[in-house]
């Protein structure tokens, strides 16, 4: 089992929900995050001074799955959020491995209650 | 003494005027209230700027010419002089030129989220100078529509305008988004519309309120004395009629949102309270209260039926719904007049809704089309993506993530 973490631009949120149910994702945890990457933040005025807000707001998913379904949820949230050639400030995934997943409603435990 | 009664006349009057108009002013704060509620928190800053600066361009434009065209006065008001005959002609000044603010605030909520701030503000100048004041001649201003006819004596009426006021802003926001063209995801890939909820309901509420406050300087200050026995009568019926109107749309609104969605809706509900007053605003003199109510009540109806209309079959994207409560029942408050006031006919109604859409409509619609090729009417889709508050205003309104 994997943990996937992504990091996104929140417009793409939607396509990328509908495009993980399209693949049999059954669940998405989805927070409202702030972060710097390459791509440097956004240039702000407050009463004609200028400041440079260096966290820009972003969509955090988590994502538990089975082994065998890596791969194509990798290609499909690529495909979501790489958008004409795409760019800077388009996210990044973390594949991490996972121990145990354990349902609190049936005590089902490993790739069943992923 | 006959004379120190008539100045004492002419003080209350003119006391009196002054007074509905800074109740009138008032409802641009509910205007900016009720939108910054009903957009999404992304567009809040850029809302608010567009509805200080258009009230403030209203005041500017009105004085330069407007006025003059729509009554007279000259040309920066250099000729309206100090005295009229039962109140000071500033008073009747700053009485009519809150009136255009307010036609122009319904204009900023239905093209909100998606325009560029100072395409906004150019029409905005151009309808308080021009397409308003010329429209507003031909009604309270008493001339002939371009020499042709006159509405006055074809025996249109309109208190306080439902037509002059409402439906005129609602008018040039039709247009303007008929430019604009919906918010980016509003209607999806089927063209199934998806609701984009507004941020802030209890400013949203707040707004509503306020407005509702207002209204009883729109309406009962447009009786234009209170310093007589039968004038302060008309006064007392005016600002009655006008509440009762107000909570008849409220509870219509409600109850049709129950009955038809299954919940209350409380944006419904708000959007109800102001149909019910654009209603009445044409004829708040002559109902009796209980028609006053009902009046208010089949316009409260009437918005509930428009927004849910406009917005799925006519996929005209009108975020606070503007078009709705302030056209579409504008217009039945236009022709309710008739049902309680037997000196007015349905035919001098329609010709008079007729005229100013037509002219309203047809001339913004001109000025939009003119605006997008001279200076682009909307931005950019990544500039929509963060948020016009960031992309023309530079800063946000509920900067919550503080770093230093």
């Amino acid at each position: 089992m994997k943990m996937v973490t992504v990091i996104i631009q929140p417009k793409r949120l939607d396509s990328v929900r509908e495009g993980l149910s399209e693949i049999g994702v059954t669940g998405v945890t989805a927070t409202e995050v702030k972060g710097f990457g390459r791509q440097k933040g956004q240039t702000e005025l407050y009463r004609g001074a200028e400041f440079v807000v260096e966290f820009l707001p972003k969509i955090k998913l988590e994502i538990a799955i089975t082994d065998e379904q890596v791969e194509q949820v990798i290609e499909t949230i690529i495909a979501k959020c790489k958008i004409n050639g795409g760019n800077i400030g388009d996210g990044k995934i973390f594949v991490t491995s996972l121990e145990q997943v354990i349902r609190i409603r049936t005590g089902e435990t490993g790739p069943n209650a992923v | 003494m006959e004379n120190q009664l008539f100045e004492l006349q002419y003080a209350l009057d003119t006391f009196y005027f002054l007074v509905m108009g800074a109740l009138v002013m008032w409802m641009a704060a509910g205007f900016s209230m009720l939108e910054a509620g009903l957009v999404r928190s992304k567009n809040t800053a850029e809302i608010l700027t567009k509805n200080i600066g258009l009230y403030a361009i209203a005041c500017t434009m009105y004085m330069l010419y407007g006025y003059d065209l729509m009554y007279s006065g000259g040309a920066l008001l250099n000729d309206i002089g100090g005295q009229g005959e039962t109140y000071s002609n500033a008073a009747d000044f700053y009485f009519q030129v809150v009136f255009v603010a307010t036609a122009m605030s319904i204009v900023s909520g239905a093209v909100a989220e998606r325009m560029k701030l100072f395409t906004f503000f150019a029409f905005a100048a151009i309808f308080t100078l021009v397409i308003y004041p010329i429209e507003g001649s031909w009604t309270w201003g008493g001339q002939d529509v371009f020499g042709l006819f006159n509405l006055g004596e074809i025996g249109f009426y309109d208190f306080a305008g439902s037509g002059i006021v409402h439906m005129a802003g609602a008018s040039a926001a039709l247009a303007g988004v008929l430019v604009l063209g919906p918010r980016k995801g509003k209607y999806d890939k089927n063209g199934k519309s998806r609701p984009m909820m507004g941020a802030n309901l209890p400013l949203a509420t707040l707004g509503t309120f306020i407005l509702w406050m207002g209204w009883f300087g729109f309406n009962g200050g447009s009786v234009l004395a209170v310093a007589s026995k039968e004038s302060a009568d008309a006064v007392a019926l005016v600002f009655v009629n006008t509440n009762a109107a107000a909570a008849g749309g409220v509870i219509a609104a409600l109850l049709l949102a129950k009955s038809w969605f299954g919940k209350v809706d409380l944006t419904m509900a708000l959007n109800g309270a102001l149909a019910g007053l654009v209603a009445i605003t044409a004829g708040p003199d002559t109902p009796s209260v209980f028609m006053a109510t009902l009046i208010g009540a089949v316009g409260g109806l009437i918005v509930v039926f428009s927004i849910v209309f406009l917005d799925r079959q006519l996929k005209i994207d009108d975020p606070v719904g503007a078009i709705s409560v302030h056209g579409v029942v504008g217009l039945w408050g236009l022709l309710a007049v008739p049902l309680t006031n037997s000196d007015v006919g349905f035919v001098g109604q329609l010709a008079g809704a007729g005229t100013i859409f037509i002219w309203v409509f047809g001339v913004s619609m001109a000025l939009w089309l003119s605006l997008k090729t001279l200076m682009g009417v909307r931005v950019s889709e990544e500039e929509e993506d963060a948020g016009v508050d960031i992309s023309e205003c530079g800063m946000e309104a509920y900067p919550e993530f503080v770093t230093k």
